[in-house]
């Protein structure tokens, strides 16, 4: 069967790609855009590693059809920081080291950013439920859910 | 070292690796790709015990696209009569895990693996290979496998002189168990089971492998350890260690579960025989299938005091789960069990079991949780029945030094009493509880580990510092280093980059396991910086004109001293490095060692519960971890292991296991239905590090990974007890459990 050839927007950049009508936009992220830093822990939307922002809708990309992204705009965690300078949620995981081995990482990240653009003064009830699809074997959460809160906190501070 | 001149040990610094970890540049094991690479796919047994009669490759190898097929022929085989062993693997076993050979023993058991050059291709191709099995009958359970006339899975396995499924058994023996129970007041005797879990990184396992015409193969995988890989895959293949670099790509999690090779002589065969590199990824049902978990177990403790509260004597019985080839954890178990307290006559006995489930790994302190389990939840029991507070029965019988544990050593200076003093002490402890709300607390040990590892400390020709260590980086270890080679140099930590060499750049360094990286690569890193100091002051005296004995190395300067004092200007680490080649050359030092005195590591934990008692629901409400963490390098990542292993312990007492349907197959082998704990599932978790500095160690590090999740699940047990007045002795605490176990009386009583 020939490809589709999709037409999309990614991290800014408008973007062509072909793929094969049951190919995931993970598949494809991580194939032939090289985009490896969305990660496959399940491929089922059970984990949260392959998070994504869909025009403003967080999504498991493993769960989305790359043929989707058709007249998109798409971030992914390599969209996050901005040139040199880090998204504050990306520095502040830095510094309350809310990663061990990383790999949740880009995920909660995407994740987090989300909720922050929706609410940026969150509960940590509300960081906890929202953050509730990202799985994180590592870290017992406790760091993740300060680092979010933290970052919330300063960029309140910061827009005032 | 003392503690108040520290710059940079006991810091919050930023990892080395952080920037590309929090950007998605990091590359695990399934970011690569190569030239010309195809896709590796593996056939799994259908059945979960069944004979190979024959296997029929023709029809994949003729499918277009297809490049090698394989099979167990393909393995280096080790026969059964004679052991070769790696590390704490049998290669007899391990070469019948990664391939079956005679039967297959699980269902997901690898029986072929294909490459194709696409992933479709090799799905497709898997399943045209014709597998003639004798299906046998199969046992999953403990108690099912233990039974006269069950299924048996090895004809070489005997116990007691008959064909068995108990593989092998351990004893540990102190004083004399008949005559301590006859001095008990009271004797309380538990039965308790706990179900296989599994250590549930996120990151599944992936290899991506090259050989080249002459046989030189390039690993880039995830693992533990990248000498693992090369050692395992070497045995397997036949193909010289020296001729396999493994590169070790970031880690994903492990928790003990990557301390072993699954896919890699998998696709270093493919690789061989297709002449391309080949890349194989597990998908997550695969990972729930045939990797990992722990064991499952069934056991028996039995725990006699004095009336006023002296534990005289202790007996633990533990049979544990091995899945398809002997190697369960039973010394963790019975090891670890009664190692908290100072018991005069003890017996501590452990069964390795075999059935046809997937063999076991490695999973954090292994065994230890399920033996803390059991006999902190009996001693719960007996500080009851003696009116007694838990946790001052505890400290009533703490080992401190001196002590004898029924496992060998005699203690040296140890926390464990202070991390029950201080659980003791805070607030938690004394917080008001409400309606179904309980309060647990249970204490546990792990051995840690010392073992081989080795450092190269070099400075840059600009005066900066790249030490390169051997251990593949779960958890923040590489900040650690940074701290240290940054104190030891006297310069800022952001000036010290920190590497994991692959096993072609880096001396011989064991796993990442056993609590050891941090202990061990500190040990080298410190002896490699030494030399380097030396070289600096011997580089300065030249310079100088004087006796390299009259330089002191102070601040990230060389100075002179003595006489010399205030006669020369003070080098900086950059000026001697930018003078190097006039002075002797390069400047840089690598130590390799069979590194000792690891000493144990103990954690006391409180742990607060609320239960649902209409939906069966047990939540943690508070949680604290006591922990002897003999020194904070990095306090953070310290931190973050005691929190992570305390997360884990509540899934797998609350939550997780395994199912197995009626065909003896895994029937939750996903996220969906293995349930893990999710963020909304926890509170925070508080850590409480006491630093009791081991005395073996420079800068007096303990290993602190593993001992984080051994008391766990007895905690939570406690504080469910405790919440309802009833306890459950078979874990997980699951909704339909805990539900099924509360009558009226229950709930009256506990109302
Ligand atoms: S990989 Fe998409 S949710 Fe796990
Ligand atoms: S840091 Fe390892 S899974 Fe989150």
């Amino acid at each position: 069967m020939a490809k589709l050839h999709v037409s999309t927007t990614i991290n800014g950049e408008p973007t062509e790609f072909l793929c094969e009508a049951n190919d995931s936009m993970l598949d494809v992220l991580r194939g032939p855009l090289g985009l490896t830093g969305s990660k496959e822990g399940c491929g089922s939307g059970d984990c949260g590693a392959c998070s994504i922002m869909l025009d403003d809708r967080l999504v498991c990309s493993c769960l989305m059809l790359a043929a989707e992204a058709e007249d998109s705009d798409i971030t992914t965690i390599e969209g996050m920081a901005v040139g040199e300078k880090l998204h504050p949620l990306q520095q502040k995981f830095l510094e309350l080291a809310a990663l061990q081995c990383g790999i949740c990482t880009p995920g909660v990240l995407v994740a987090s950013k989300a909720l922050l653009e929706r609410n940026l003064n969150p509960t940590e009830t509300e960081v906890r439920y929202w953050l509730a699809g990202n799985l994180c074997r590592c870290t017992g959460y406790d760091k993740i859910v300060r680092a979010v809160l933290d970052t919330a906190a300063e960029m309140r501070e910061a827009a005032q | 070292m003392n503690e108040t001149s520290n710059k940079w040990i006991g810091q919050n610094t930023i990892r080395p690796d952080g920037a590309d970890k929090v950007t998605g540049r990091a590359a695990y094991g399934a970011d690569t790709t190569m030239p010309g690479m195809i896709w590796g796919s593996v056939l799994r047994s259908p059945h979960p015990h069944a004979r190979i009669r024959s296997i029929d490759t023709s029809k994949a190898e003729a499918l277009p696209g297809v490049k090698a097929v394989i099979t167990a022929k393909d393995i280096v085989e080790f026969p059964l009569d004679k052991s070769v062993v790696l590390g704490i693997q049998d290669m007899r076993w391990m070469c019948r895990n990664v391939m079956a050979r005679e039967k297959a023993l699980f269902h997901g058991h690898p029986v072929a693996a294909v490459a194709a050059t696409t992933e479709a291709i090799a799905a497709e191709a898997c399943k045209l290979i014709d597998v003639d099995y004798e299906v046998l009958p199969w046992v999953i359970e403990i108690e099912d496998a233990i039974k006269p006339g069950a299924p048996l899975l090895h004809d070489f396995i005997q116990f007691e002189g008959k064909p068995s499924n108990i593989a092998g058994t351990l004893e540990h023996k102190l004083g004399d168990i008949d005559a301590g129970f006859a001095q008990a007041d009271v004797v309380i005797e538990r039965s308790f089971t706990t179900r296989p879990v599994h250590q549930g990184y996120i990151e599944t396992h992936a290899c991506l492998v090259s050989v080249s015409a002459d046989g030189k193969t390039t690993i880039w995988s995830s693992s533990q350890g990248q000498f693992m890989v090369r050692a395992m895959t070497s045995l397997l293949t036949g193909l010289p260690q020296s001729s396999i670099r493994a590169i070790p790509a970031e880690i994903g999690g492990g928790f003990g579960g990557k301390t072993i090779v699954y896919l890699e002589p998998l696709a270093t065969v493919l690789s061989k025989k297709s002449g391309r590199p080949v890349k194989m990824v597990m998908s997550r049902e695969e990972v729930m299938r045939a990797t990992g978990p722990t064991s499952g177990s069934m056991s028996t403790v039995k725990i006699g005091a004095t009336k006023d509260g002296k534990i005289v004597a202790a007996q633990g019985t533990y049979y544990l789960q091995a899945g398809a080839f002997p190697g369960s954890p039973i010394r963790g178990a019975a090891g670890c069990a009664f190692a908290p307290y100072d018991i005069p006559n003890v017996i501590s006995r452990g069964f390795d079991v075999v059935s046809n489930r997937s063999k076991v790994a490695a999973y954090r302190a292994p065994g230890a949780p399920i033996g803390a389990y059991a006999v902190e939840c009996v001693l719960d029991e007996i500080a009851e029945a003696l009116k007694i507070d838990p946790l001052d029965l505890r400290i009533q019988n703490a080992a401190r030094e001196g002590t004898k544990a029924a496992h060998g050593p005699v203690y040296p200076r140890i926390g464990l009493l202070e991390t029950m003093e201080a659980a003791r002490a805070h607030p938690h402890y004394k917080a008001p509880l409400g309606k179904f709300q309980g309060r647990g607390v249970a204490s546990g040990f792990w051995f840690n580990a010392g073992g081989e590892s080795s450092a190269q400390v070099n400075i840059t020709e600009d005066g900066n510092v790249v030490v390169t260590t051997g251990h593949p980086d779960i958890g923040g270890s590489r900040a650690a280093i940074a701290n240290i080679a940054a104190e030891l140099l006297g310069i800022d930590y952001r000036r010290v980059s920190v590497l994991i060499g692959d096993t072609a750049t880096v001396g011989y360094s064991n796993l990442t396991g056993g609590s050891r990286v941090l202990f061990a690569s500190a040990i080298v890193v410190t002896e490699s910086a030494e030399q380097v100091i030396g070289q600096l002051k011997a580089r300065a005296a030249k310079v100088w004109g004087i006796s390299a004995d009259a330089v002191v190395w102070e601040n990230g300067e060389a100075r002179p001293s003595g006489d010399h004092t205030g006669n020369f200007p003070t080098m900086t680490l950059a000026e001697i490095a930018a003078k190097a080649s006039e002075t002797g050359g390069p400047i840089g030092a690598g130590v390799q060692l069979n590194t000792t005195g690891a000493e144990g590591g103990f954690s006391t934990h409180i742990c607060d519960v609320e239960v649902d008692v209409e939906l069966g629901i047990v939540s943690v409400l508070r949680y604290t971890s006591f922990q002897d963490v003999g020194r904070a390098v990095h306090p953070a990542y310290v931190e973050g292991q005691i929190q992570g292993g305390a997360a884990q312990g509540i899934g797998w007492a609350l939550n997780e296991e395994y199912i197995y349907n009626k065909d003896g197959k895994v029937d939750n082998p996903g996220f969906l239905d293995y349930r893990m704990p999710v963020c909304s599932d926890l509170p925070m978790l508080d850590a409480v590090m006491i630093e009791i500095p081991n005395p073996k160690h420079p800068q007096g590090v303990r290993g602190v990974g593993e001992v984080p999740l051994v008391p766990v699940m007895a905690a939570v047990a406690n504080a469910v007890h405790s919440a309802l007045g009833k306890r459950f002795y078979s874990l997980p605490m699951s909704p339909p459990k805990v539900l099924e176990g509360l009558d009226e009386g229950t709930l009256q009583a506990a109302e």
